[in-house]
Formats: C-alpha cells, structure tokens, sequence
C-alpha cells in the first residue's frame, strides 16, 4: 500500500499534542499505516514530539514557524498542499475540532479530493476505505466512500480505540521547507473563556446535561460540583439554551454539538428528538427525571425516575465515597 | 454593498427520518422543509449588515431540487432582494466539493463584497461548503462566526470565530466567506407583509451550464445509509433515592465499568 496515513496534531497552543491525537494514532495504524503526524504549529515542544512517538507516529512533519500561529487555513492550506503533493499520503485525518473541521475540508478542495466530516468509523473495503458518519445529527449512519487519494476525513473523538503510549517508541522528525504564504487575516484579540476547569463538551469522556427541570441557571452549580468530582463536561438541552440558563456553545443536540462521551447523564432532560440526535451515539446513557413517560427513558441503559434535585446531590456524595477509595 | 448568502433546504429538526428504498437517500414522504437553522443565522446578519449601512443588496442562492424555492422564498420574505436557485438534475448527487464549484461560479457572476453561509446544513452536517467555496474562490474565510462588523468603506470586516476555550477576532479583507454559528443572533420571523412581498421578488434558476460547470464525478459518495444500530434495552432502578443511587454507581462500576 502506496502512502501513509497523515495524522494532523491539534495541540494545546503551548507545544503539547492533544490526547484526542491518540486516538487518531491508533486507528491510523489499525488502517495499516505508516502513521505519520503532521503539526503545524508555533511551537512544538520536545515532550510533545515524544509523545507523537510513544503513540506510534513512526514519523512527524514538524511545520514550526511563528506564522502558524493563530491557525489561518489561508496560510495552513497551502503549506500542507505543498507538502502533500511532494509526500502523497494516502490518507489525511485529523480529529474534530472547530478548527481541523474548517482546514481539513479547504485543503480537500485545494487537493480536489472528498472529506468525510465526523467520521464514526474507519474500514477498508478492498482497497478503498469507506467511512461510516452521522447524518441527520446522528438520526441515520451515512457510509460514504473517496473516487480519489487522499482520503481526507475528520475522527470524532472518544469514538476511535486510543494507541497505548509505549515509552521508547519513537518518530522521525522531518522539518521539511515550504512556502509560506501571507497572511491575510490579522489577529486583532483572543478572547479567552473564564476557565471552568472542566473539560471540552466534545472532548469529555463523561458528559452531564441539564434540561428544562433544572428550573434556571443557578442551579447549575449542583451538575458542576459532580462534574468536578468524576472529571465531567456540564452541557445543557436546547430548552435550557434558549431559556438562557447557558450559553449555546454548551447546548447538546441537532443544533449543537454532537458528542459521544463513554458516559452521558441526563437531568431533568426530556430526551425531544434533536437532543437525542446529540447524544444517542454515547456508550452509556443514564436518565434522571420525574416524568416516567420522558422520551429519555426509551434509550437510556438506566434510568431513575425521581426529583433531581434529591438525586444530584445524593449522586454526588456517592461518587466522592467511590473515588477516595 | 453586495452580500450573497448560501442556504440550504433541509427536514424540520423535529423530523423522524426514514431510509428509502434506493438506500443511498431518505424517504421524503411528509417530510416538513425548512431552511437549515444555521443558514437562518447568516440571512438575519446580512439583513442586519443591510439595515445598519442603510443600503445594500442582499442576494440568497441556493443548490437543489425544485422544492427548494421554498426556502428560497422564505429567505425572501425575510427580506432578502432577490434570490438565485441552482436547480439542475444534473447536481442531484453533488459533494460538497461541487456545492462549493457552484457557489464559486455564482459568486463570480454576482460578485458580492461578502459571502455569509451557515456552520454547517444540518441534513449531511459536512460543513465543508464554506471552507470550499472560500478555496474554489481563493478567498479569505472565518468559521463560526458570533459576531461581525463590516467597516464603513466595506472594505474589511471584523469578526470573532468561536474556536475550543474562546473566542479570536480578526480583520479580514474582503471579499471574504463567513460561517454562521448559533449565537450570531436572533433570526427574525417574516412579517406578513415581507410574506406578500416575497411573492413579487425574482428567484432565477440556473443551470450547470449557465453557471460553466464541467460535469465530474463528485470526489465523495455515498455508499449506503443505514439506520443506528438499536440500543439494549435499558433498565429503570427502583427504590427510594439512596438506594437507586447507590445501585446505579454501582452498576457504572461493575457492570457498565465507566466510572
């Protein structure tokens, strides 16, 4: 098999890959390889390009130059194109993030080639690989196919079996020269959220969600207290949103994020169809809710039908015993 | 100033889809149409760009079936000016890939200073087309936009793209592309009078052909649509809340082995 398979790095903005890259790693190496990350970036650290290795890259193409940064596809697309042409990998994925999603798809269209955008799963079917996706928010599994090399897809993450870390493996570190074009966008400011210290909605493997029966937004603080007790992501229902209890970017559904978390706990959430379509692909589904009849309850693997306000707390108090243990 | 904005018509939200039975598409039989949410988001900003400069046209344009000029219509009776609908048997199978080789030719014949598109329809949920069309166009482009401020001169727009932990702003020159993400603003409900009114505005079909558009297979198929595969059945704890609770941290432990 021609080519190998291209892993582009999101990293942490101050040199360290994501541990999402693990996961793209391993199915790029499940595919049958050669894994080879590709990170364009400002600045990459030793630590993070050992990490690449220890992950199974056998080789990183390190793009480090100051204009990588803030990342512009005016500028990435080029740089990767060029390098695409010279290397020709047989496949390009990167994981989901605002960003891969917006570059990965411009450099399909520079190369002429198809993306498959939040692919669920990876299989070669002869010698042509075939992705399985969400479509309708995760109503229906499109499974879609490339006419040509590279085959360009985004991973969602939490979905892709991680590559165990093992120490001593490393990669080769290439620093191949290319044209950098200009930029055209200037950055003016980054507006940083105040940090919840709890993970990204789509990144987080546990996920708990509030809808319309949490009442209002203050009540919020029970869910993040147990967030920060099992290491979960808060996100809320549409009719929580446009209550304005939280902003949308937490809102879980058709129009919001979709996400696969191991772990997705429900309060006060109804289950309406395009919150499920937001959800429904988690591993584990648990509902909490006073209404017996919720739709929730249809695809949860467990559920307790109850006020949630006796159960959050209650809830929280256990998994604290659980986990000083 | 010339603003272009690119819908989609997709199924309600509250839609059950169903695979038909050519496996490859959904069963469209009582389907409710809408335009795609985030689509409504870049047509309320160019209405907003139009009404805060006093003066601009605002052009919606959209690739699909004959039906399809119902969203366009709704688009009007927002108060978009005219509209222009890719209507060609010819690009019933188009990738995004193609959707963006359309656009780009429209784009070239209207040359508009901006292109507003939504994040993402949310029929296929690619959002590939904006970065696309942007690359088809060689132009600068900013995704997820929640907020925008096109300068006097239209010369530059200010706009802030939702990226993880934040938000970035930047100057971009235009002509540019822009994505629509939720919290951009509110979009309006058309009165009944931009309802009337939508009836005497001009929506031109094009062709492939009018647009110069070489027929190529598109570059992504799809194979098959399948429906998810059924969850287990599931299981409600009985008991009082202490007890439920305790049984349910205990079964994501054990059995369940996700805590």
């Amino acid at each position: 098999m021609a080519g190998a398979i291209w892993c582009v790095v999101e990293d942490d903005r101050k040199g360290m890959p994501k541990k999402v890259m693990a996961e793209v790693l391993g199915e790029a190496a499940r595919l049958g390889g050669p894994a080879e990350a590709v990170w364009i970036t400002d600045k990459a650290d030793e630590a993070g390009l050992k990490q690449l290795g220890e992950w199974g890259a056998t080789r990183v193409w390190l793009l480090e130059n100051a204009a990588f940064a803030p990342y512009r596809s005016e500028v990435w697309v080029p740089v990767a194109a060029e390098l695409a042409g010279r290397e020709s990998p047989r496949a390009i994925f990167g994981p989901v993030t605002s960003r891969q999603r917006e570059f990965l798809a411009r450099l399909a269209a520079r190369l002429g080639v198809g993306i498959s955008a939040d692919s669920m799963a990876l299989a070669m079917d002869g010698d042509r690989l075939v992705a399985t996706r969400p479509v309708y928010a995760g109503k229906l599994l499109s499974k879609v196919a490339w006419a040509r090399q590279p085959w360009i897809a985004t991973l969602r993450p939490n979905v892709f079996r991680p590559a165990e870390a093992q120490p001593g493996r490393t990669a080769h570190v290439e620093r191949p020269s290319v044209t950098i074009p200009e930029a055209r966008l200037r950055l003016v400011e980054r507006r940083e959220e105040v940090s919840t210290g709890l993970p990204e909605l789509t990144e987080a493997e546990i996920v708990l969600s509030g809808g319309r029966g949490m009442k209002g937004p203050e009540n919020y603080v029970i869910l993040e207290e147990m967030a920060g007790v099992i290491g979960a992501a808060v996100g809320a229902s549409r009719a929580a949103v446009d209550a304005g209890w939280r902003p949308h970017r937490f809102q879980i559904g058709q129009t919001g994020r979709t996400i696969s978390p191991k772990l997705y706990m429900g309060f006060g959430v109804s289950g309406a169809i395009q919150h499920l379509a937001g959800m429904r692909t988690s591993k584990v589904i648990v509902a909490v809710n006073k209404d017996p009849e919720a739709p929730i309850f249809k695809i949860a693997d467990y559920g307790i039908v109850a006020d949630l306000f006796e159960v959050v707390p209650a809830l929280t108090q256990e998994f604290k015993r659980l986990l000083e243990k | 100033m010339k603003i272009l904005v690119c819908i989609k018509q997709v199924p309600d939200t509250a839609t059950q889809v169903k695979i038909a039975g050519d496996p490859k598409a959904i069963d469209t039989t009582g389907i409710t149409w809408i335009v795609s949410p985030y689509d409504e988001f870049a047509v309320e900003e160019a209405l907003r760009i139009k009404e805060k400069r006093g003066q601009a046209e605002v052009v919606a344009v959209t690739l699909g079936p004959e039906r399809a000029k119902e969203a366009l219509r709704s688009c009007l009776a927002m108060g978009c000016d005219r509209a222009i609908h890719v209507n060609d048997p010819a690009l019933a199978d188009a990738d995004t890939l193609t959707t963006a080789r359309a656009l780009a030719a429209v784009v070239k014949q209207e040359q508009p200073q901006l292109v507003l598109c939504g994040r993402q329809a949310i029929d296929d949920d690619m959002g590939a087309v904006p970065a696309q069309l942007a690359e088809v166009l060689g132009w600068p482009s900013a995704y997820w936009i929640m907020e925008e401020a096109v300068d006097a001169d239209a010369k530059t727009v200010r706009a802030a793209r939702q990226v993880e932990g934040g938000l970035e702003v930047f100057d971009i020159p235009l002509p540019a592309v822009l994505s629509a993400q939720k919290g951009l603003n509110e979009p309006r409900y058309p009165t009944l009078k931009g309802i009337m009114g939508a009836k005497k505005k001009e929506i031109k079909d094009v062709k492939a052909g009018d647009l110069g558009l070489a027929a190529e297979p598109p570059a992504l198929s799809v194979v098959t649509l399948e429906p998810l595969p059924p969850r287990p059945p599931g299981r409600i704890i009985q008991g009082d809340v202490p007890t439920a609770v305790k049984e349910l941290v205990r079964a994501l432990r054990e059995d369940a082995k996700v805590i």
